[in-house]
Parts: structure tokens; C-alpha cells; sequence
């Protein structure tokens, strides 16, 4: 059992899954047209150098989303084996 | 030909649509299937890049194949996706609506690319699917069955490495068959919101005129498109249609429907059913790709900067070395065309309006272009790696500092050439407002045509014969920081007065490194090119030939000394007339023509001011007409060059909206003259005040 989280306080590396992101909002449509739904897998890769944007491994992909969005978005991690 | 093709009249070429995510190697594909034979052009309406190319069948008919901007969804953000979305649904007059599709999807990502596919599917409309770098796909270990896919949809499906060339033959082939099989693929359209669809449905054909299928398309997609970007040259809907819509999202929003997630999650559903069967992983990959240890250097907080900056420097540098001789030889050929002419015409007005106003005219702006070209060639290739979007990355904290994103940034780097290429580049930025910004502040970046007036003015600032490096280097840069800082600054006040809005979203996907493609590379910069040519240089030429006539007439009555023609001439007029304007900020109304004429293009004000003093070949050597400068005075006996005018006269040159050629573009680009004259106004404003402050202080404190 693991709490739920915001994307942006997630540690860099770690895996964790979507479980819920605002409905109204074009970033969010356009995040959700990307492949960010709930119950999609996501890693963190890593931070840009001053911090934001995030980039994140969605669907076998790489892909950049600032935290003012990631704030946003509510996931959980995955429990660490 | 086939009777397949809905096209009203059989001698018109069937028209195939190239659609695909962006950076699934649409370009690649366009270039093969049409080699050199495309054009490039503007959307009416809008600027979107229009690239229409032909391409042959097997039996050698001709196929029109439109190349349309790349995008996620046909649910657009950008007007470069709108395009895209009005072009596939018929909604735009200027093109027609296309016969065929063919859907690019890069094999290494079929799960998103599979988005758009599924949206488009819905148009009704035969498609080809090219599942696009299945070599990389395979290196990745991906296991893609071809077979089942076209099984499942029920239309033709070429695997394919545009790259290699592999698969191109397969597909003419597809492209060639007079009957294309409709998709069979069908979806349920979510219970929640289907009466919606069906009832929207019902509307566009009956009061939009739509063909079934593509009114289902678009009333699913007018139920994703929350805030629809329209863009001008597409027809509007109907007004029973629209208030069908409003109805249904009041309704919606008042039980908290979330109408666009479902339909998005039910996409994906489907999606995610058909890939557990077609893709197969072979091997685990083991450790990091290529792509993610490169992306650990570039990125890193040290070493990303110190990439980038390298980056930076080397563009910088090969625009600058690279095209000095380019640039000498064209200036060369210009100068060696002039004495031609004058060699073989008899002396006359005729003569000296093909030497002077012409050949000069349009000399001074192709001069830019081995610049122009070099730009390019470093967009192209650092797009085409990849590292575009890693810059982006990086940068976007600072811009976004501004209200900017990172998208900006190499537009506004490319402006440090040439403003021209620079806005022409912030096509890629998705959001109207910054996107207008980016283009209102990029000719404050400064560009390659102020540096031989900021040459001339530090060679007259500083007494001696020559100016030291250091010195030489600290004012320039002191321009640069200047003009650098300015951009930024209004940028953060556009964004806060102007052009308020939502801050900028940063949805940005980081694709894999890649080899460059440099056969695309070259064919954009031939683009780009010929475009700046185009643009600029009719444009220019009519200046030119405006220019001279007003420095050459009306005469100077007889006997007058040829250095004074000017001051009789209508330039000498419009000199004297502003003068009041200008010298409280220490200028003359000799400096005045040179103001004035420089609204061409910057560099005119070294000739002009070589024109204004009577010096010969003012282009070719500064040094005597530094010693001019220097003996220049005003009437009153005061030397009119000191270092403070000098000083001023940089920093007008900073701010001051003086270019023509990019006037033109921003007007295209902005589809608007609002946008150009209030760039002149508020450059040219700012230019002003800061010279008054500058000059008055500068007398204030006895300089």
C-alpha cells in the first residue's frame, strides 16, 4: 500500500502510476492525448537543470511537462523492490 | 482514373494527405516519394507552411501528395495542427479536400502514434498506414506484426524505413491501387456521451452539409476541442450546430461529465488492447539506450550548459566565419555587376537607378544570405538530431522567467543573425501569445546588419588610427547585452499587459538522437533560402529604387557642387523636416537621411552616411569615412560626431525598428499590419527616449 503523491514531489528515478489529473484545461487534454491517463505507468527521468520542466517515460516514450502542470497530477508510486 | 477517387473532375491528379506525429519521419517520407519536385508556400490566411509535392504512381500518374504540419491530434493547439485538422475534415476552401491518407506512425511509439491513427480512421476516408523506422524498432527489440495489424484495421499497412529507403516501392504500390478498402475499424463510442454525437452528427449534415462519416468525425471532435483554435480561411460552423454543442457541455459541466477524458480514455482503450497483440518484446533491453546516456551529459547541470554553450558558440562562429567569404564574394559580384553596367550603358538617370538603386539595393540584402543558409543548416541539423527540443528543455526556466517558453529561445538565437529567419522560426511555438512575443522582441536581438554600424561608430568614438581589440569587444558587447536585455524586458511586459493570458503550457515530447538526415537539411535551407530571396528581395528592390529617386530628385539647380544634391533632394527634404525630432538627441539632419534611408536595411546607414559626406566607396574602407565623420559639423562650428552622439547613435541603432525585410515577414507571419506598425512604434519609440535620456544626460554631466 502506498499514499498517493503529486507528479512534482516525486523523487528523480522513481516509478509510479497516474491515478487522477484535472478534467478541464487544454495541458490537460493535450497530457491526457499524449498518452498520460489514469492507471498509466510513468518513470521520472529527470529534472532540467534549473529544476523545471520535469521529464518523464510515458508509454515508452520521453516527455517534458512543467511542475506548475505536474502539481496537478496525482499518482502513486510504485512500491520499490 | 480509379473510380474510387471522388475527384469531380478526372483530369485533377488524386490528392494524398501526409499526416503523422511530429518527428515520426514525415519529411523523410515526403522528400523520397517527391523528391525535388514540391513547392513550398503559405496557407492563404494563415502562415502555416503549405508543402504540396507530386509524386508518381507504378503506372506513372501523377499523385498531388500534400505534406500537412505534424501534429498529436487532430484536437489542434497551434495553428499549424488546426491546419492539419481543417485540411482532413474539408474545412478549407484553398485546398482540396484530400482523396487519400497516409498515416505516418514511427514504429519504435506505436501506442501514441496509434492515437491520431484512430482519429483519423474515423474521417471515412481510405487509408494507407506506414509504420514508419521499423529498423529501430527492431534494434530496440520491438517485435511488430504487420500482418495482424492490417487484419485489425482492415487497410493496407507498409512497413517501412523512409530513412533507407526501404519500403518506398511497397508503397506506390498501396498508393497505386484504384480501390483502397475503407477501414473496417469501429468503435463504440462511449455510452455518456454518444446521444451527443449522434445528435451532432445529425446537425452537420443536415445544416453544415457534411458527408456522414466525416460530420461523425467532427462531432467527436468538436467534443475534445475545448478551446477550438480556429484559424482564418477555415469555414465556421453552423449556428445550429455550434448551439447543439454549447448545449450538450452546459448540460455536461452541470452533472460533471468529463465529456473529452472519456472519449480520449476510450481512444486509448482500444489502442491499448491492439498493441498487447501486435507488439511483441524480443529481449529486454538491458541499461540505458544511447539516447538516454547522451541525454545525461546534455542535460546535466554542468555539463548541459557547458553543451549548450558550445553549441552557441559554434553556431555563432560558422555563421560569422564561415560566411565571410560567401559574403565578400557576393559583394564582389555585386560591385563587379555595377561597373559592368556602367562600363556598358551610356551615362544617364537610367544607369544610375539599375547601379545605385537596384544592383546596390538588392546587393545589401543578399549579402545576408550565405548567413541565412548557415542559420539554417544549424536549425535543421540540430532538429533533426533531437537537440532542439533538449535546448528547450534547458532553457525554459529562464524563459519562462519572462512568461516565455523554451520554445523561444532559438528563434530569438536566430535573431542574432538575422531577425528574419528568427521569427520565421517561431513557427514551432505552439501558443499564439508566445508566439506574437517572441516575434514582437526578436529584432531587438541584434542582428548581423547593425555590426558595420556599430563598427563605424566605434572607430569614429575612439581617436587614433586603430581601435583597440579589448575596447572594440567590451562596447559591442555592452550592444548586444543591451539589446539582449531589452528583448527580455519588454517580453515580460508584453506578457503581463498586452498579451495576458494563461501562462504558456511546455507539453513537449524529447525523441530519441538521431542521425541527421542531411538531404533534408539541405532541401529546408534551399527552402528557407530562396524564400528569404523571395520575401525580402522584392520587397527590397522596390525600397531601393524609392530610396534613390528620393536622394536623387528634384535637382540641384546647376553649378550646385555635387555634395550638395543631397541636401536639395527630397531625402535632404525629409532630413531637414525631422531634424526638430531628432536633435535632442544629437543628431543632424545629415544623421537624419542616414535614419531614415537605414529603414531599409541597417547597414544603408554606413553608405548613406558615405553618400551624405561625399566619400567613395564608403562600403569598401571606413577609414576616410571616419576622417569625414570626424571633420563633420554643425552649423553653429560644434563637431557633430562626439563620442556621446556616436554613443547615441549605437543605442538608437539597438532599439530602433529598422528594417524593412522584417517588417514584411512579421506581417506575414502575423497575417496583420497591426503587429508590424506597433513594432515600429514601440522599437522606435524606445529607441528615442533611451537616446534623449543617454544624450541629455550625457551633456548633463559634461561629455
Amino acid at each position: 500500500m502506498s499514499a498517493s503523491q503529486i507528479l512534482s514531489q516525486l523523487p528523480v528515478g522513481s516509478l509510479a502510476t497516474v491515478r487522477d489529473l484535472p478534467k478541464q484545461g487544454t495541458a490537460f487534454l493535450r497530457l491526457r492525448e499524449m498518452g498520460l491517463l489514469p492507471g498509466t505507468s510513468i518513470t521520472l527521468i529527470r529534472t532540467a537543470p534549473l529544476g523545471d520542466p520535469i521529464e518523464i517515460k510515458v508509454r515508452g516514450y520521453h516527455l517534458t511537462l512543467r511542475k506548475s502542470e505536474a502539481e496537478h497530477i496525482v499518482v502513486e508510486p510504485a512500491t520499490a523492490k | 482514373m480509379a473510380p474510387d477517387f471522388k475527384s469531380p473532375s478526372p483530369a485533377r491528379a488524386p490528392v494524398f494527405a501526409l499526416v503523422g506525429n511530429p518527428n515520426c519521419g514525415k519529411s523523410t517520407l515526403f522528400n523520397a516519394l517527391t523528391g525535388l519536385k514540391q513547392k513550398v508556400g503559405n496557407y492563404p490566411g494563415v502562415t502555416v507552411e503549405k508543402k504540396v509535392g507530386t509524386a508518381y504512381s507504378q503506372h506513372g500518374h501523377a499523385l498531388t501528395l500534400i505534406d500537412l504540419p505534424g501534429t498529436y491530434s487532430l484536437a489542434a493547439r497551434s495553428p499549424d495542427e488546426a491546419v492539419t485538422r481543417d485540411v482532413l475534415l474539408g474545412r478549407r476552401a484553398d485546398t482540396p479536400q484530400p482523396d487519400r491518407i497516409l498515416c505516418i506512425v514511427d514504429a519504435t511509439n506505436l501506442e501514441r502514434n496509434l492515437y491520431l491513427v484512430h482519429q483519423i480512421l474515423d474521417l471515412g476516408r481510405p487509408v494507407i498506414l506506414v509504420v514508419n523506422m521499423m529498423d529501430l524498432a527492431a534494434q530496440a527489440g520491438l517485435e511488430i506484426r504487420i500482418g495482424r495489424l492490417e487484419q485489425e484495421l482492415g487497410i493496407p499497412v507498409i512497413a517501412c524505413e523512409a530513412a533507407h529507403g526501404k519500403g518506398i516501392i511497397e508503397l506506390k504500390l498501396a498508393m497505386s491501387r484504384p480501390d483502397l478498402p475503407l477501414s473496417r475499424h469501429a468503435w463504440d463510442v462511449p455510452a455518456a456521451i454518444s446521444s451527443a454525437v449522434a445528435e451532432l452528427q445529425a446537425s452537420l449534415v443536415a445544416s453544415d452539409l457534411k458527408a456522414p462519416l466525416i460530420a461523425r468525425a467532427e462531432a467527436l471532435l468538436l467534443l475534445t476541442d475545448q478551446d477550438a483554435m480556429r484559424v482564418a480561411g477555415s469555414t465556421p460552423l453552423s449556428a445550429r450546430t455550434a448551439e447543439i454543442l454549447n448545449a450538450w457541455k452546459k448540460r455536461w459541466e452541470a452533472e460533471g461529465t468529463d465529456w473529452a477524458g472519456t472519449l480520449v480514455n476510450s481512444r486509448y482503450d482500444v489502442i491499448t488492447r491492439l498493441c498487447s497483440e501486435l507488439v511483441h518484446r524480443k529481449k529486454a533491453v538491458t541499461g540505458p539506450s544511447v539516447s538516454d546516456r547522451i541525454d545525461s551529459f546534455v542535460t546535466h547541470p554542468v555539463w548541459g550548459w557547458l553543451a549548450l554553450g558550445g553549441v552557441m558558440t559554434l553556431l555563432f562562429l560558422s555563421i560569422f566565419i564561415f560566411a565571410e567569404h560567401p559574403m565578400n564574394f557576393i559583394d564582389g559580384q555585386t560591385a563587379a555587376l555595377a561597373d559592368w553596367v556602367k562600363g556598358s550603358m551610356p551615362e544617364g538617370e537610367l544607369r544610375d537607378l539599375i547601379t545605385d538603386g537596384a544592383i546596390a539595393g538588392v546587393g545589401g540584402v543578399v549579402i545576408f544570405l550565405p548567413q541565412i543558409l548557415i542559420l539554417f543548416f544549424f536549425i535543421g541539423l540540430l532538429e533533426s538530431t533531437g537537440y532542439m527540443a533538449r535546448a528547450a528543455f534547458i532553457m525554459d526556466r529562464l524563459m519562462g522567467s519572462v512568461g516565455l517558453n523554451g520554445k523561444s529561445f532559438i528563434p530569438l538565437l536566430s535573431s542574432y543573425a538575422c531577425a528574419i529567419p528568427g521569427i520565421m522560426a517561431t513557427r514551432t511555438i505552439e501558443d499564439k501569445k508566445d508566439r506574437l512575443v517572441t516575434i514582437l522582441i526578436a529584432p531587438l536581438m541584434s542582428c548581423s546588419a547593425r555590426l558595420p554600424v556599430y563598427l563605424l561608430m566605434i572607430a569614429a568614438l575612439i581617436p587614433g588610427e586603430s581601435v583597440p581589440l579589448l575596447t572594440k569587444v567590451g562596447i559591442m558587447l555592452l550592444m548586444y547585452a543591451l539589446g539582449t536585455f531589452g528583448a527580455f524586458g519588454f517580453a515580460w511586459l508584453f506578457k503581463r499587459t498586452l498579451l495576458k493570458g494563461e501562462p504558456s503550457m511546455m507539453i513537449m515530447e524529447l525523441p530519441p538522437y538521431r542521425l541527421p538526415k542531411l538531404r533534408d537539411i539541405a532541401l529546408q535551407m534551399l527552402e528557407r533560402g530562396w524564400m528569404f530571396l523571395k520575401r525580402a528581395g522584392t520587397m527590397i528592390l522596390g525600397i531601393s529604387i524609392v530610396l534613390w529617386f528620393l536622394a536623387t530628385y528634384p535637382k540641384a539647380p546647376e553649378g550646385t557642387p555635387p555634395d550638395q544634391q543631397m541636401a536639395h533632394s527630397f531625402a535632404g527634404m525629409a532630413g531637414h523636416a525631422i531634424e526638430p525630432v531628432i536633435k535632442p538627441i544629437g543628431f543632424n539632419w545629415e544623421i537624419g537621411i542616414g535614419v531614415i534611408s537605414s529603414l531599409a536595411a541597417r547597414e544603408v546607414f554606413v553608405s548613406t552616411m558615405g553618400i551624405v559626406f561625399n566619400v567613395e566607396d564608403a562600403q569598401e574602407n571606413t577609414e576616410p569615412l571616419r576622417v569625414a565623420l570626424l571633420s563633420a559639423k554643425w552649423p553653429d562650428g560644434r563637431p557633430l560626431f562626439t563620442p556621446l552622439v556616436c554613443f547615441t547613435l549605437m543605442i538608437f541603432y539597438v532599439f530602433a525598428m529598422q528594417c524593412l525585410a522584417t517588417l514584411a515577414v512579421v506581417k506575414r507571419e502575423t497575417n496583420s499590419w497591426k503587429w508590424p506598425a506597433f513594432q515600429l512604434f514601440y522599437m522606435t519609440g524606445t529607441a528615442w527616449v533611451l537616446s534623449f535620456i543617454v544624450y541629455q544626460g550625457g551633456r548633463a554631466l559634461g561629455f
